[in-house]
């Protein structure tokens, strides 16, 4: 389904914000992505990433501002936003007490993949990510295999736009790099977007043709990561302009003890 | 026509996506089922052995083990569901509920396609309990439409009080909290209902409030259903109304809380 209008972003948004009760978790946020590119959102624990990406897969309403992904509004039109994304979120979003192909299949009737295509479609998936034990439950599966039957699982309604919140993390780095090569190959043969948020540099600057840096909820940096390396004349490596821009941990915008326990929760699992 | 017809297929496969999901978990361990059963062999075996002697409860011409089977089965479908909640609290805390939460699917379909998986949850164990109560020697309609119409009102009855629970879970989201209320809510639907005792030996006010139980009209239907010798009180038309339409209006409320159980 394409978007309702002829721009050639995949995300666009415009002054987004999303408050907390007084806490600003995402400040007057403007940005586009273009379609068909692998674009990183980078920044501190408690910059403001997950909050953006959870607006912008309309699970969680926008204070002010709007967006819109695919050409769609997140507020005004949020399932034909659903209808044309793919989430994998930080969490684990597969049912650990089902079987690989069962998650893929309560997820096709869920995304109204019609019977006929069902099979077809889920095999595509499963082969695509390189799922070989699709009748095994998901709770004897290893991490990195959990992480790509979730892209699997997303992947069956054929988004046009992948949302992925720290895709790698606790992943070891075959694992890693095992992913970052399904990742390249899903934007070239899919002709896919993809929006992630990581904290690994080297992942940014491997993947990503445009990053964006928050910081306490404000876009402080945005281009090719060579472009930021570059910037003002100065050479750095991205993990070096990183800790210029998130400076000093400040202990009162760091994580929330929920957030704590569900990135440990994500690393064991992971690990 | 066909379009429509696909249209109408593929919101079907959206709301019983769920409870698919529910069921198929059930196959791949279904120890759980055989756990649930004590508690309501132990009312029929022991409670029910025990007031049948003493036969102080006018029950219509009926032994008290008869009477009192079809109200068993009204009560382990609603302790059952009750708590039912928690499952969705869980897959909020694990990160399952996000996927279902980012899919098309219209936010009802889903949470009725949650309210059905309940209800296989209990119909599963519904048919334990009418075997059971048919091996005590309760006399059994054995007929095919009514005991159809006996698991469709199981399932009814069921997938209400797990809607009911997972308004709750929405509303307090943590676990803790849900076992409070769901506890707190579990014995006065309970004991105010025409499970154990007819509405005739309640005073005034219990009747009135058991008259607004839906536990009332369901074990009102599953005894007129069940047993070879009775007839519904209530009438089964009525019985049937109240519940359906008490599931549609808690479906509705629950469509919109459900989102914010993230929040």
């Amino acid at each position: 389904m394409a978007g309702n209008d002829s721009s050639s972003f995949a995300v666009e948004t415009d002054q987004l914000s999303r408050r907390f009760g007084g806490f600003c978790a995402v400040d007057r946020l403007t940005l586009q992505v273009r379609l068909g590119a692998i674009f990183g959102l980078l920044g501190p624990n408690g910059s403001g990433k997950t909050t953006t990406m959870r607006m912008l897969t309309t699970l969680l309403p926008p204070s002010s501002g709007s967006a819109r992904v695919d050409g769609h509004d997140v507020v005004g039109d949020p399932t034909a936003v659903r209808a044309d994304i793919g989430y994998v979120p930080q969490m684990l979003s597969a049912d650990p007490d089902l079987t690989g192909y069962e998650n893929l299949w309560i997820g096709a009737k869920l995304y109204r993949i019609p019977r006929s295509e069902r099979r077809e479609r889920i095999e595509e998936a499963l082969d695509f990510m390189g799922i070989d034990q699709p009748g095994e439950l998901v709770r004897r599966y290893s991490g990195g295999m959990i992480r790509r039957l979730e892209i699997a699982q997303s992947l069956v309604s054929r988004p046009r736009v992948l949302f992925l919140d720290e895709p790698t993390v606790g992943l070891d780095p075959a694992a890693r790099r095992t992913l970052w090569r399904h990742l390249r190959e899903l934007r070239k043969q899919w002709k896919m977007t993809i929006f992630l948020t990581t904290h690994y540099m080297e992942e940014a600057a491997e993947l990503c043709g445009t990053v964006g840096f928050l910081r306490a909820g404000r876009l402080m940096h945005l281009g090719s990561p060579e472009q930021l390396c570059h910037a003002g004349g100065r050479q750095r490596s991205l993990e070096e302009l990183f800790l210029e821009i998130a400076g000093e941990p400040n202990p009162s915008d760091g994580n929330s003890y929920a957030e704590v326990v569900r990135s440990r929760k994500a690393i064991r699992r992971h690990g | 026509m066909a379009k429509r017809l696909a249209e109408l297929l593929a919101t079907w496969d959206q709301t019983v996506a769920l409870a698919e999901a529910e069921l198929r978990k059930l196959r791949h361990d279904p120890i759980e089922l055989f756990t649930r059963i004590v508690q309501p062999l132990l009312w029929l075996l022991i409670f029910g052995k025990v007031m049948d002697r003493i036969r102080a409860i006018p029950t219509g011409g009926l032994p008290y083990l008869d009477f009192l089977a079809p109200g068993i089965l009204a009560q382990s479908a609603l302790f059952l569901s009750i708590f039912y909640g928690i499952s969705t609290i869980w897959e909020r805390d694990s990160g399952v509920l996000t996927r279902y939460l980012v899919s098309p699917a219209p936010r009802w379909t889903l949470v009725l396609g949650k309210a059905l998986g309940g209800g296989v949850r209990s119909l599963s164990q519904a048919i334990v309990i009418f075997g059971l109560a048919a091996a005590l020697g309760v006399q059994i309609r054995w007929r095919v439409e009514t005991v159809l119409a006996m698991l469709l009102f199981t399932l009814l009855g069921s997938a209400l009080f797990s809607t009911l629970s997972l308004i709750v879970a929405c509303l307090v989201k943590t676990r803790e909290r849900l076992i409070g209320i769901g506890q707190l809510l579990t014995m006065p639907l309970f004991f105010a209902s025409n499970a154990i005792y007819p509405l005739q030996l309640m005073p005034a006010w219990l009747c009135l409030l058991a008259r607004f139980n839906p536990l009332t009209y369901l074990v009102d239907a599953l005894r007129a259903l069940m047993l070879a010798r009775s007839q519904s009180s209530l009438g089964l038309g009525t019985d049937f109304a109240v519940l359906a339409l008490t599931l549609v209006l808690l479906i509705a409320l629950a469509a919109r809380l459900y989102p914010r159980i993230l929040l």
